[in-house]
């Protein structure tokens, strides 16, 4: 590990050291933060019950599913508004705005469309990353240098081709921070949307200890999905840093 | 190699536009071309599940004009205002302080994108043991939301700096306050003002799930209240009001942006 | 024998914007190269040499005039047997050495053991053949040129067209890879155009050199170098390069100054 790898584990664990004695010696009040080492008991004995898999289970679902849904929509999207220029300099001023509200106010919409079912909430978790996605492939096709589709008309590659050996290899890790920020946008959609609303998965279930004052179970909750979360992110990390080290420099 | 914040939608969106802006005429255009896909999308939905744009603006007014809305709307601006002042400053400071000395910036790096990815959602019953129900607490929010997109940018930003600026100073004597100012600032605030567009639009986003959460006022309240009682063309009313004044401000920031990348790369 | 004519060939871009004039970048240009001929062509900057190169390769069609390559028609689309290496460096980095120079084979449906037959002997005659397994971005600016010719090669082009394509390297390694060039003209037997900004380069490695005004970038002189075909680098210092150079240049001055005018 770097240098800067023991570092940063070094203030993690230096924090939550530093959290365990603040709780432990009640300068924070147990009604607010439980110890850490708490917070792990209240993982493990969550992990251990059959609801909480089941519920881990069920978001996960979700997720997947919105996943892959802005994955090829906002390919899509994104392959799309790169041949029109036009439209993606209007859509500009948009794009920052529709990350300002809070789509999961749309749930009643949606609940009204798709029946009181998941689906609102893969809406939900749809509508947070397939923009990410659009605009990271969008940003990826753009930044294909020309000569690489210079030299591919040269060797007289058919559009299919073109489009499998060279723009899609070009662009992909573009496209790979979008999927990171898929990832990351389906869970936040999702969860938030079973924070608010709904009646099952992680995010309701964090919401119903909250409500119940129980915040052994809230907190344990909290921690396993870091841990998921967190687990997730480190594979597509090193799989980026397993790409970058090929292409070395974008 | 550093994570690039222009890879985060908001501000990729508007690298790719820095170039040059459209006419006006298509600006327009899209405007006209999504009130019509509404209007069609409320005839088909039904009128109780998608309320047609002219119900919603009607609503609107109604709302504005009622006599608590000022009060929520003061409530909200209160809390997103103060949010957005701790958020940008302390994004500003922790960023110009990561970004300037190499280790802590590798160091920071992979930690403030694993606390972005992460759904701060989860985060929301803690801050509300913390803070309390109240304001307090709303900040809280918004400036959890916005205070990372600006330290990863204003990061990146110094980073960025290329060298050959520094070596400059050093051969024109200047001192460390004097690069900072005259150097450093300038050259790294365009992308600064990038992570400020993003931020203000997150600490938006935050401050108002805080209201739906924590308060008992504001526009978020009034959200989450028609939410719970199914007001569908509150919903409406309310979303529409917020994306108008999201687009007012992402747009003048957009200007902003521009301006000052137009004076940093003249091309 | 005629391997390459180009007849009254001009190129005008229409504008995208309404009310702005059209811009005529290239021509008439008529030229005629002979089988197994090195061509270089030189100009200012802006003179329409690259637009040159992508209406000779089909990348481009004539607003006006003819292309004839092998006695056929090119016509905005690419005809079999011209091979083009770019001024920027277009090797793909994603793919090793060895597939960079195999891709093009490959993406045709040759064979497998015929891939290896003309890849390797490429690579080796490039000097590419102990970093078959690198990726390109281990490798020097100049050895990434080396990959795009070595690429362009093993198809066997019997045109090649070259766009500055030493524009990034330094002067020495320049005049060491107008040396491979000239190895590699005489292997192949191949015909080549060669777009340069050096006229030293042109001076140096053609049989012939066409000046070209500033846009619309026609030809205003066509000098014979009269060169033997085993040349090289070394004739730098024969008395004949530096009337070379000097011809050309006093043909190029003006266009230059001409150009600059209109750049800025």
């Amino acid at each position: 590990m770097t240098r800067a790898g023991w570092i940063r584990l070094a203030l993690i664990a230096g924090a939550l050291a530093l959290l365990e004695a603040a709780c432990r010696f009640g300068f924070i009040s147990r009604d607010s933060v439980i110890p850490p080492t708490v917070m792990v008991q209240g993982a493990w004995q969550a992990l251990r019950s059959n609801e909480t898999r089941g519920d881990l289970l069920l978001t996960l679902q979700t997720v997947g599913v919105a996943l892959v849904l802005s994955l090829a929509a906002g390919a899509a999207v994104g392959a799309l508004l790169h041949q029109a220029p036009r439209l993606r300099r209007v859509l500009d001023p948009l794009l920052a705005s529709y990350y300002a509200v809070p789509t999961f106010v749309f749930y009643p919409l949606f609940i009204v469309l798709f029946g009181l079912n998941r689906w609102p909430l893969v809406a939900i978790g749809f509508l947070f990353a397939v923009v990410a996605v659009a605009i990271n492939t969008l940003d990826g096709l753009s930044r294909i240098p020309r000569a690489y589709l210079r030299t591919a008309a040269v060797m007289r590659l058919s559009p299919p081709q073109m489009l499998l050996h060279v723009i899609l290899p070009a662009a992909a890790p573009w496209f790979f921070t979008g999927v990171k920020f898929a990832v990351a946008y389906s869970f936040i959609g999702v969860i938030a949307g079973e924070f608010v609303v709904s009646g099952a998965g992680v995010g309701h279930a964090i919401a119903f200890a909250y409500n119940s004052f129980d915040n052994r179970m809230m907190y344990g909750l909290i921690v396993l999905l870091f841990v998921l979360v967190g687990g997730i992110n480190t594979v597509l990390w090193s799989w980026e840093r397993r790409l970058y080290v090929r292409l070395a420099g974008r | 190699m550093s994570v690039s914040p222009d890879a985060d939608p908001a501000a990729a969106a508007e690298r790719i536009e820095r170039r040059d802006h459209g006419p006006l005429l298509d600006t327009m255009l899209l405007i006209v071309g999504l009130i019509v896909l509404w209007q069609a999308g409320s005839m088909l939905l039904g009128r109780d599940a998608l309320p047609s744009p002219a119900a919603t603006v009607e609503k609107l007014a109604a709302i504005m004009g009622d006599q608590d809305f000022p009060a929520h709307a003061w409530e909200t601006a209160r809390a997103f205002v103060t949010a957005l002042v701790i958020a940008l400053c302390s994004g500003l400071a922790i960023g110009l302080a990561l970004g300037s000395n190499r280790l802590s910036g590798e160091v920071a790096e992979p930690l403030l994108v694993g606390l972005y990815a992460i759904p701060k959602i989860t985060l929301y019953p803690v801050i509300l043991l913390l803070f309390g129900l109240g304001i307090s607490a709303k900040i809280a929010f918004g400036v959890i939301h916005g205070v990372i997109p600006v330290i990863v940018f204003t990061m990146n930003a110094v980073r960025n700096i290329r060298s050959v600026y520094f070596r400059a100073a050093r051969t024109m004597r200047l001192s460390l306050m004097q690069t900072a100012f005259t150097i450093v600032v300038p050259a790294a605030m365009p992308e600064i003002i990038s992570g400020f567009r993003v931020g203000f639009a997150l600490t938006l986003l935050g401050t108002l799930i805080g209201e739906m959460f924590a308060s008992q006022r504001g526009i978020g309240y009034m959200l989450v209240r028609a939410m719970e009682t199914n007001d569908t063309l509150t919903v409406m009313a309310l979303a529409f009001l917020l994306v108008v004044l999201a687009t007012a401000a992402s747009t003048a920031l957009l200007a902003l942006d521009r301006r000052l990348h137009k004076r940093a790369m003249p091309s | 024998m005629v391997h390459l004519r180009l007849d009254g060939v001009t190129r005008v871009y229409p504008s995208a914007v309404q009310g702005r004039a059209p811009l005529h970048a290239l021509g008439p240009i008529s030229l005629t190269l002979k089988r197994g001929e090195f061509f270089s062509v030189v100009g200012p900057s802006g003179c329409g040499k690259s637009t040159l190169l992508d209406v000779v390769a089909g990348l481009a069609a004539p607003s006006d005039g003819s292309v004839t390559f092998e006695g056929k028609q090119i016509d905005g689309t690419v005809p079999d047997g011209v091979g083009v290496v770019f001024q920027e460096d277009a090797s793909f980095p994603w793919l090793s050495v060895y597939d960079n120079a195999a891709f093009a084979l490959r993406r045709a449906g040759v064979p497998e053991h015929e891939v290896r037959e003309r890849v390797d002997p490429t690579l080796a005659f490039m000097g590419l053949r102990s970093f078959a397994g690198a990726y390109p971005a281990q490798l020097s600016g100049g050895m990434r040129q080396r990959l795009c010719i070595a690429r362009t090669l093993v198809t066997r082009p019997r045109l090649l067209l070259l766009d500055e394509p030493f524009g990034a390297l330094d002067q020495q390694t320049r005049l060491l890879m107008g040396d491979e060039l000239l190895n590699l003209w005489r292997e192949t037997g191949a015909t080549i155009l060669l777009i340069t900004h050096s006229l030293d380069e042109a001076a140096l490695l053609s049989d012939r050199i066409g000046v070209m005004s500033a846009r619309p970038g026609l030809f205003i002189d066509v000098v014979e170098t009269g060169w033997p075909r085993d040349r090289d680098s070394r004739i730098v210092s024969d008395a004949g390069f530096g009337q070379l150079t000097g011809r050309l240049w006093a043909s190029l001055r003006d266009q230059s100054i001409k150009a600059l005018a209109m750049a800025s």
